[in-house]
């Protein structure tokens, strides 16, 4: 008696009791589209979060200063530079100076791919003619736009002639350029007033950048805040800020051995601020904080898988009480069946094959209902779906093997039963 | 009662007998306070081609001789040669291919498998053989025609009469072309016309087909169809005589 003869056998007998099956299928499908769900919604999150990490350069290396106390609250994040909203200002001598980073770079040479300095100007407005529109600028040099992973797709990046002339250019999103000016008109060139404060300066594009549409550009109501860049030069003129910086973002070359360059660098600058009363230096990158919190989704994630797999133990226990209910019930045609020339193990093998048809069913319904379910849950929190192949192998495969493990007892049970007895049976 | 069991010995000793048992004592609950003996020193031999019945009232060991013959149980002393092969000696996977081949069951309360075809049903001790797919609905196809249920091939157990239920487990008996027929009380369940059909159907095969059967009855009309008729009386055998015969078949 082949395997395909016992396949059709045990489908014909789940078909004969439809209803019966399907209950004992129940706690297979909740189990496995729990896990599955479960497994989709989570992969969802940490995929997406990884995704949009992408593009802001998670191993791009925050330098930033940090007051010298217990409360530690200046890990704030964010793939461009950090500004500390501490209850107290550094003065200007504490700030890290442009000879500490000259030093760095001359120390660590090669390792150092871009570092990125940036001081804010502040959020205002932009103006030309009647249209007005908020904008958010930020003195940049030149490595910025390596950190930041800034595409130009029209005129070019602020140069060192913007940084050292102190010009009164930037450089701004595409989409900014089109609301400026209207569509189809090229940007380059053009000037509009800008406005921060007290302060107005014309200022001239050089260049548009994608700006990428993710979660991370600021919405303030239904107006967006454009982000502009201008040479670090111009800006702390204007600003009249003192020569030094409160965070910049390293870029290391070689990002294999990432986080060790995060300590050495953290160590280096923390050097200059030992005899420092009340600031040093603490590195960070979003990496490292990336990785954290995926860990942790991930433990939450199997935590609630595990307690979704207790289901899949009950119906297991399900599955085999079904099939014990089911032999007893079958007792006769067991014992006709031996009485016609079925050894042990053919019976054994077409109760198992019944048991693990069951809770394979069960199993396939689950992933699709699992499948529909962490869709749903995924779209819901605002991700795309993300099914885990490998879950949906276990899946099968374990479905499979609690039908086997759940089975074989009962199949057993029927392949030891005396044919005499059997036959008797009423 | 000695001579009596010797008498049972073969009416016609030619080649090897397809049933050879001597001696058999059957005993359950061995070596415990209920220990039982059954069957006291059976001694039956049955050649090929033959149509034996065994009567008997009901205790007296029927059920118990039909169940070792039909190798479904072992002897406790004694031995059992089915075809040559000693049955105390054989493993159970050994007994299964015996039954298999050998022997072909027909039982009162039909035992046809539920919610299977007839022709599923007769093909069952096929698939055991492990005869492929497609010769196995060949065969049981043929088999439904000469028990003439040819037309009822497709419908389930519960949508046939007992006498067609009985024609398609008679079919079923000879899926595999065994030697042995074994019938216990066939017609038990059956009124008197679909006995008669059903009986019809044994005599058919005996003649035509060369079955050896075994026919184990409490109704006295259909053992004189036989053509040997053992009485069985607590546990031994008693008495041994010709059948009066049968004249329904041509």
């Amino acid at each position: 008696m082949g395997l395909l003869d016992n396949i059709r056998l045990a489908f014909a007998s789940l078909w004969a009791g439809k209803l019966r099956a399907l209950l004992t299928m129940l706690g297979i499908i909740i189990g496995i589209g729990s896990v599955i769900a479960i497994l989709t919604v989570g992969d969802s999150l940490t995929g997406t979060i990884n995704d949009s990490m992408q593009g802001l350069g998670v191993s791009n290396i925050t330098v930033s200063l940090t007051e010298k106390s217990d409360e530690e609250d200046a890990d704030s994040s964010g793939g461009v530079s950090v500004r500390i909203f501490g209850p107290s200002q550094p003065a200007d001598e504490d700030l890290m100076t442009d000879e500490m980073i000259s030093d760095y770079r001359a120390l660590f040479g090669d390792q150092v791919s871009a570092v990125s300095l940036s001081a804010s100007l502040g959020s205002g407005t932009a103006e030309l003619d009647t249209t007005s529109l908020n904008v958010s600028a930020t003195g940049v040099n030149l490595d910025y736009q390596t950190a930041n992973n800034i595409n130009i797709t029209n005129g070019r990046f602020l140069n060192q002639r913007d940084l050292d002339g102190e010009k009164k250019v930037c450089v701004v999103p595409d989409t900014f350029a089109e609301a400026l000016l209207g569509e189809g008109v090229d940007p380059i060139g053009s000037s509009f007033d800008l406005t921060v404060g007290a302060k107005v300066l014309r200022c001239y594009i050089v260049g548009v950048y994608e700006q990428e549409e993710n979660g991370t550009v600021s919405l303030l109501g239904s107006q967006t805040s454009y982000p502009i860049y201008l040479p670090l030069s111009t800006v702390k003129t204007l600003t009249g800020a003192a020569d030094g910086y409160e965070s910049f973002t390293v870029v290391g070359s070689d990002l294999e051995n990432n986080s060790q360059f995060l300590q050495q660098t953290e160590d280096f600058f923390a050097s200059y601020y030992t005899r420092n009363p009340s600031w040093t230096v603490s590195a960070s990158s979003l990496e490292s904080m990336v990785s954290t919190v995926t860990e942790m989704i991930s433990t939450v994630q199997l935590a609630i898988a595990a307690i979704a797999a207790i289901s899949l133990l009950v119906g297991g226990i399900g599955v085999m009480n079904i099939m014990l209910v089911s032999i007893t019930e079958r007792t006769r045609e067991i014992g006709t069946r031996k009485a016609l020339g079925a050894p042990g193990w053919a019976i054994r093998l077409q109760f198992i094959t019944e048991s693990v048809v069951i809770c394979l069913v069960g199993g396939v319904i689950g992933i699709l209902l699992g499948l529909a379910l962490g869709s749903w849950g995924s779209n819901l929190l605002g991700y795309a779906a993300r099914p885990s192949l490998l879950a949906i192998a276990v899946s099968v495969g374990f479905s499979m093997l609690i039908g086997i493990f759940f089975g074989y007892y009962p199949a057993s049970k029927a392949a030891k039963l005396d044919p005499i007895d059997a036959l008797r049976y009423e | 009662m000695e001579r009596e069991n010797r008498a049972a010995t073969p009416p016609c000793p030619q080649g090897q007998p397809l049933v050879a048992i001597h001696d058999l004592v059957k005993t359950y609950f061995v070596g415990r306070p209920n220990e039982l003996e059954i069957l006291h020193g059976i001694d039956l031999t049955v050649w090929p081609g033959e149509f034996v019945a065994i009567v008997g009232e009901s205790g007296s060991g029927k059920s118990t001789i039909m169940n070792i013959i039909g190798a479904l149980d072992r002897p406790t002393r004694g031995s059992y040669l089915l075809d040559g092969v000693d049955i105390e000696r054989a493993s159970d996977r050994q007994l299964s291919a015996i039954r298999n081949r050998k022997i072909g069951f027909v039982f009162q309360t039909f035992n046809l498998i539920g919610r299977t075809s007839a022709q599923k049903n007769v093909e069952l001790p096929l698939l055991y053989a492990g005869v492929p797919a497609r010769r196995r609905a060949a065969r049981a196809r043929e088999l439904l025609e000469m028990v003439g249920m040819g037309d009822r091939a497709k419908h389930q157990p519960n949508e046939l009469s007992g006498g067609q239920k009985q024609r398609v487990a008679i079919a079923r008996a000879m899926a595999c072309d065994p030697p042995l027929l074994l019938a216990d009380e066939p017609t038990g369940a059956l009124d008197t016309q679909t006995s008669r059909t059903v009986m019809d159907l044994f005599h058919k095969l005996h003649r035509e087909r060369g079955k050896t059967i075994i026919l184990i009855t409490h109704n006295p009309a259909l053992a004189e169809e036989c053509e040997r008729i053992l009485t069985l009386q607590d546990g031994r055998i008693v008495s041994q005589r010709k059948g009066a015969g049968y004249h329904g078949l041509a």
